[in-house]
Order: C-alpha cells, then structure tokens, then sequence
C-alpha cells in the first residue's frame, strides 16, 4: 500500500490503478444467466445443508417477483441474463499467500494486501470473484474465540449459530437485490467476537473482481457479543471492462448490549461495475454501530447503511463519503430507525460531483412512538466541482414520537476562485489546491479512518481531483 | 536592476474599469517600501494583480522579478519565484489544518526549487522550523492544529499569514492591509516578522491606510497611492506627515480619505 507522501504525489495522474485482470484459469464457472439450475448448482458445489438450499431458491422466486426499482439510479441496463453468477477460481482456501496461483497472488501484492497484513491488521479475507482464496487471523485472537472465517466456512463449521441470525436482519426478501444476494451469494465473512472481547486491530476482508460480466455476491455477518468491540474494513476494486459486472452484497450485523461495532467500506470499484449492497445493524442495550461507508468507485452506487437502535440508550453512527466523477451516480447515504428510548444517531453525509458526475444523498430517519428522549442529527454536506455535475438530497423522515430530539441540515458549495487562488499564491498547482480542499472537506470522515486508510482515501481524492479543474 | 520593478503599470477589473492607472516602483534587496493610500485608491488590486488573481487584468506595464516579466505566470509560478503576498482577508479552508496546510506549501516550493523533482521535507525538521517560527511569532501553539483561518479572530488570521510568510522565504513580501483589525502586541509581531525577513535576499511592500503599522516597520521609502497612481514619495518623514496632515493635502476629498 502505497503511503508515503512521495508515493502519492507521483502516482498523480495516473488513471484508475486496478484495472488489471488476470487471465481465468478457473475450477468452475457457471452459465450465463440465472436459473433455478444454477442456484442449485452453487447450493451442491459448496455441498449446503437443505435448508441453505431451499433458501436460496425461494430467494429466487422473491427476486423474480419483484420488479425493478425505478427510484435512485437507473437500473434497467442490467442484462441480468448476461452474467456469471458463481466463479469458483481455486479449489481450496489458502492461509499463505504463497499457496495461491502466482496470477492470483500477483493481483494481491499489486493490491497491498499481504504487506497490509503485516503492518496493521489483526486478520484478512481476500475473495476472488465468488470464493474467499485466501483466509487468516491472527492466533491469539483465535485463542480467545473469535471467529473470522468467511461465509461458507462460517455455514459449514457453526450451521447453528449462522441459522439462527442468517437472513434475520435483512429477510431474503427484503428489496430485489437482497433477494437476489440471498439466492447466488458466496463468500463473504462471518464474524463472532466472544463477550468482553475486544479486537484492537481491523480486521479486513478485500473484495476483487477479475472476470468480464461477473456477479459477485458476497454475504457478510457479524455478531459481536455483549461488550466486545470489532472493526470490520472492507476494500473492494476490478478491472475495467467495456460490458458491466454486478456487485451486490448483503451485510447484517448483530451489535448486544454494550457491544461497539464498526464497519469501515472504502469501495473503488471500476466505473463498469453496478454496486447494490443492502447493509443493516441492530444495536441493543448501550451498544454502538458506525458504518463509515467511502464511495469512490463504481458506475452507479445505491447503498444505504442502516442501523436499528432496538435497545435502550444505543447509539448509531453513519459516516458517508461520496465521490461522482465523469459517468458516476453514487446514490448513496444512511438510515437511523429509533425503536428504543434514549436512543441517538448522527448521520453525516459529504459528497462531491465532478466532471457531470451526480451525487445524491439518500437517507431516512425514523423514531418510532416510545422513543422518547431520543436524539438524531443528520447533516449532508454536498460539494460541486463544476457546471455539468449535479447533486441531490432526499432526506426522508418519520417521527411519531414527540419527546424527541431532531436536527437536519445540507449546505452545498462549491471550490470558489478566492480559496483557490490563496492557496494557488502560496506555490500549490491548482489541482494541488482543489485536492487540499477536497480533502478538507471530507476530513471529519477521514480522520475517522485508520492512518493507512485515510492516506489512501487522500491518495484516491487527489487521483479523483487530476484534471478535473479549471 | 531592483528585485522586484513595476513599470508603468495598468490595472483593470474584468468590467474594464481601470483601477491601478500606471504605476512606476521598484523594490529592491534590504528594502521596506510603503504604500499609503486612501480606501478605494486600488491598493489591494496592486495587490491582488501582483501576485496574478485571475479577475484583475493587466492592460498595459510591466513587472519585472529578476528582470524577468512574472505577467504570464500562474500565482503559484509567481509564488514558486519568490512573491508572497500577505492577504488582508485571508480564505479559509475548513479540514486543513494549519501545519498540514503549510507542510503541503513548503514541499510546494521545494519541489519547485528543485527542478519539479519531489523534496518533501522530513516531518522532525519541518515541526522544527514550524515550532521555531511559532514561537518567534508568538504564534499559540494550538494553532497548528487548528483548520486553516476557520474562525480565526482577526488577529489570528493575520498572524498566520506572517507564519506563512516566514515558513516559505519569499524574496519579496507584499503585505495587504495586514495591520487593519490589530491590537499593538500583533502589530510589534507582524513588524517583527517583516524585519526578520529583509535582508540581503529580500525586500518588502507594505501597503496600508494608516501610518500605524509603519512605526514598527519602519520603511525606508514611503510611497502615497492615491487613485491608481503614486502622487508623492519620500522617506519616512512622508508617513508622519500624512499622519499629521491627512490625505487631504495630496488632493484627496474628505469622503475619498475615511
């Protein structure tokens, strides 16, 4: 990973860095197109218990029966039938990066995903297109009881436990793409962290993918017990094709009381990929969920962190970073549903269009009747670089209870000439300027974010910024 | 040749309403020059236009730095050569902290001084010469982490801009109105600031309203700016007499001097 303050001024320019690809020398691929065939299908390759089974199909039918949203992005360029649904690249999980195809561990190390590990990660996931090729946490962690496996392993190694939350947070039939997710997911993490246990290090779970027209349908669920603590980072990039890939996810998380649990997303996928992920929390007694979601990439972003706050004095954060470039809609922000008394929630929003790219912000915020004393603040900041882009909100609120506490505020502005001009006079280009000012503007996320994430996050937005002035 | 030489120098808004209406000054090495004028006489688009803002248009004249022409540069060109220009409403830049902002301005010039090549400065050095100006400049030191002019008193800002001016060793110095707004303890300090920097590789412009300032900056020349054009200049003996007399006596009418 690329951190030194050297590195990231000469990588200026450059275009998107992880449009490589390997070649596929893969084990498995499924057909084209979604039937009930290649659900079941990719029920026997991961040889599921029947529940599992029945699951996924009826999963299917729920995606089949719904229509496709016409609200947010545009969505009715996906040729559904057009895509992999299930890639299989390696037969079995590694836990040495030195065991994986050289194609394969060559795109890690382009990525900096072992030397990360090194540095400052408690453990790691690495999925490949539909499996996880490459899994490991560190010793003393697994000593204590946590567990850090990806899905599938989950499934197979603790059916129990997964059963009784799997689907439980967000039903398969919540929205067309959770169902969807629910019928052909794969990989992903399952995560528990034992009571009282708490996880100093992130744990990281890296998202690529390699194949033209591929979906990539990982399922993620972590449950973190009575006061234990966890923070979950997740990368994801793929290369650049001409013809779209599909990434649709399903994050639920289980935070009991006292627990804290924090999910950091730093998504740059290539401008070719559709990303529709459905991610809720629930926190109970005195516990605290923060998603802090970064949306750099993708050609059309629709995600909405949410966190229920179902038990007494439960507090929620959502953290939302979105940046539209050229062909970019990043619709994209946060839910707060209030259920239990003495609940709080902040939302806070930034984003920056550019270029004709079109940013929106997308949120709810909901108290149900006996919240009372609960308190939000929902602030979206929206930035706009130029003429040709845009930016909209659409804050959605619901309040039927009185004794509460609300607040919401947007401002949007734009990089004035004044500002940089100032800081053009002290010897800075004018990218260099726009950059500074960018990155200032989305500080109160970055700072938020470990010191090798929020270099990268900088490193990215000064990429973003190359050109786009003037 | 001077350092810094303006010639016959015209000014106009991008209405076309001339501003600045030629205007001859040169400021050389171990020089403190002073331009005294009323509000409304173009001091600050002398100002702005020196340093390059891309609202002020130069119709006619020169400025030469080293005897080279710095009109088709960019501001931060401008910068890179050594011209600093002190704002006297400097712009925030919410999430930028002070010692981040100034760090990115000094790898900046470094990277200019060396043929565009990257020089970052090592971080220890950099808080070194930081801390150092700091406390010469009696700058608080919680400051540095404080985002850049985002709710600063008056005198903070100004303050800030002559830590700038000494972290980034211009070769000339123009300061806007950086005594307006500023108790007597800023003003020893920004006099400070300016002293310390002239010497043999450096000269400075002050423009200001009030003959205040140059009590503590002492000028060697003193300048009177009046509608776009220099109508008197002198030694410092010219500042005390403005003082005393207005700018009345240099055909200014009442309303024009306030």
């Amino acid at each position: 990973m690329a951190t030194s303050e050297t590195q990231v001024v000469a990588e200026i320019g450059n275009e998107y860095r992880y449009g490589f690809h390997d070649p596929e020398n893969y084990v498995f691929k499924s057909k084209r197109g979604l039937t009930p065939e290649v659900v079941a299908e990719i029920s026997d390759h991961k040889d599921e218990p029947d529940w599992m089974r029945k699951f996924r199909l009826k999963s299917l039918e729920y995606f089949r029966a719904r229509p496709l949203p016409q609200w947010g992005g545009n969505l009715n360029e996906i040729d559904f039938e057009n895509i992999f649904y299930y890639l299989k690249p390696t037969e079995k999980q590694a836990t040495s990066w030195e065991d994986l195809p050289p194609d394969i561990k060559q795109t890690w190390d382009r990525l900096g995903i072992p030397e990360a590990e090194r540095k400052f990660l408690a453990g790691v996931g690495a999925q490949y297109e539909s499996e996880v090729v490459y899994h490991k946490l560190q010793a003393d962690l697994e000593a204590k009881g946590v567990l850090f496996l990806d899905m599938d392993s989950g499934l197979r190694e603790h059916e129990e436990l997964v059963r009784s939350y799997f689907g439980t947070i967000i039903p398969q039939n919540d929205n067309k793409f959770a169902a969807l997710n629910s019928a052909v997911w794969s990989g992903g993490s399952f995560i528990y962290v034992p009571p009282g246990v708490s996880v100093d290090m992130p744990l990281q779970a890296y998202f690529r993918i390699n194949a033209e027209n591929m979906g990539q349908f990982e399922r993620t669920l972590i449950i973190v017990d009575e006061g234990a603590y966890v923070h979950y980072v997740e990368g994801c990039t793929a290369p650049i094709y001409t013809t779209d890939s599909l990434h649709s996810a399903v994050v639920e998380i289980v935070v009991k009381p006292g627990g804290r649990c924090r999910y950091t997303t730093i998504q740059n996928w290539s401008q070719n990929v559709y990303n529709l992920v459905t991610k809720r929390a629930v926190a109970y007694e005195n516990a605290t969920m923060e998603w802090v979601d970064g949306n750099l990439g993708s050609k059309l972003t629709m995600k909405y962190p949410a966190i229920w706050l179902m038990g007494e004095g439960a507090h929620g954060e959502v953290l939302s970073i979105a940046f539209a470039g050229d062909g970019q809609h990043q619709d994209a922000g946060g839910k707060a549903v209030h259920v239990a008394p003495n609940t709080s929630s902040v939302i806070t929003s930034k984003s920056i269009s550019k270029n004709g790219g079109r940013a929106s912000y997308r949120g709810l915020l909901e108290v149900a009747k006996g919240a009372t004393g609960s308190r939000s603040k929902v602030v979206c900041d929206a930035l706009i670089l130029d003429e040709e882009s845009r930016t909209d909100t659409y804050p959605y609120i619901r309040i039927d209870e009185n004794d509460v506490d609300v607040g919401h505020e947007a401002t949007v502005s734009k990089i004035g000439e004044e500002q940089l001009f100032y800081l053009m006079s002290r010897g800075l280009s004018e990218a260099e300027a726009a950059a500074l000012i960018v990155s200032g503007f989305v500080e109160p996320i970055t700072k938020e974010l470990p010191l090798e994430y929020a270099v990268e996050m900088n490193r990215l937005i000064q990429l973003q910024m190359e050109g786009s002035v003037g | 040749m001077s350092l810094l030489e303006i010639t016959n120098l015209h000014v106009s808004t991008e209405d076309g309403t001339e501003i600045v209406r030629g205007l001859d000054l040169a400021v050389d090495t171990n020089e403190v020059h002073a331009i005294m004028g009323p509000n409304g006489s173009g001091k600050s688009t002398l100002a702005y236009a020196l340093m390059g803002h891309p609202a002020y248009e130069i119709t006619e004249g020169d400025v030469l730095l080293d005897g080279e022409s710095v009109l088709e540069l960019e501001a931060d060109e401008r910068a890179q050569r050594g011209l600093f220009l002190a704002f006297q409403y400097p712009h925030a830049v919410p999430g930028v902290t002070v010692a981040s902002f100034l760090r990115s301005a000094v790898n900046a010039m470094r990277k200019a001084r060396n043929g565009g090549e990257e020089d970052p400065i090592k971080i220890p050095e950099f808080r070194k010469q930081l801390d150092a100006a700091m406390k010469e400049l009696e700058v608080p030191k919680e400051i540095a982490g404080r985002y850049l002019n985002d709710g600063f008193s008056g005198g903070e800002k100004k303050r800030v801009e002559i830590l700038q001016m000494a972290l980034l060793h211009p070769r000339i110095a123009v300061l806007d109105e950086t005594d307006s707004g500023l108790d007597i303890d800023a003003l020893r300090v920004v006099a400070a600031g300016v002293r310390n920097l002239v010497g043999p590789e450096t000269g400075a412009l002050v423009i200001t309203h009030y003959q205040r300032i140059l009590n503590y900056v002492k000028p060697d020349f003193v300048h009177v700016f009046v509608d776009g054009r220099i109508v008197q200049e002198g030694g410092p003996e010219l500042a005390e007499q403005l003082e005393a007399e207005g700018y009345q006596a240099f055909g200014v009418t009442k309303e024009e001097a306030a």
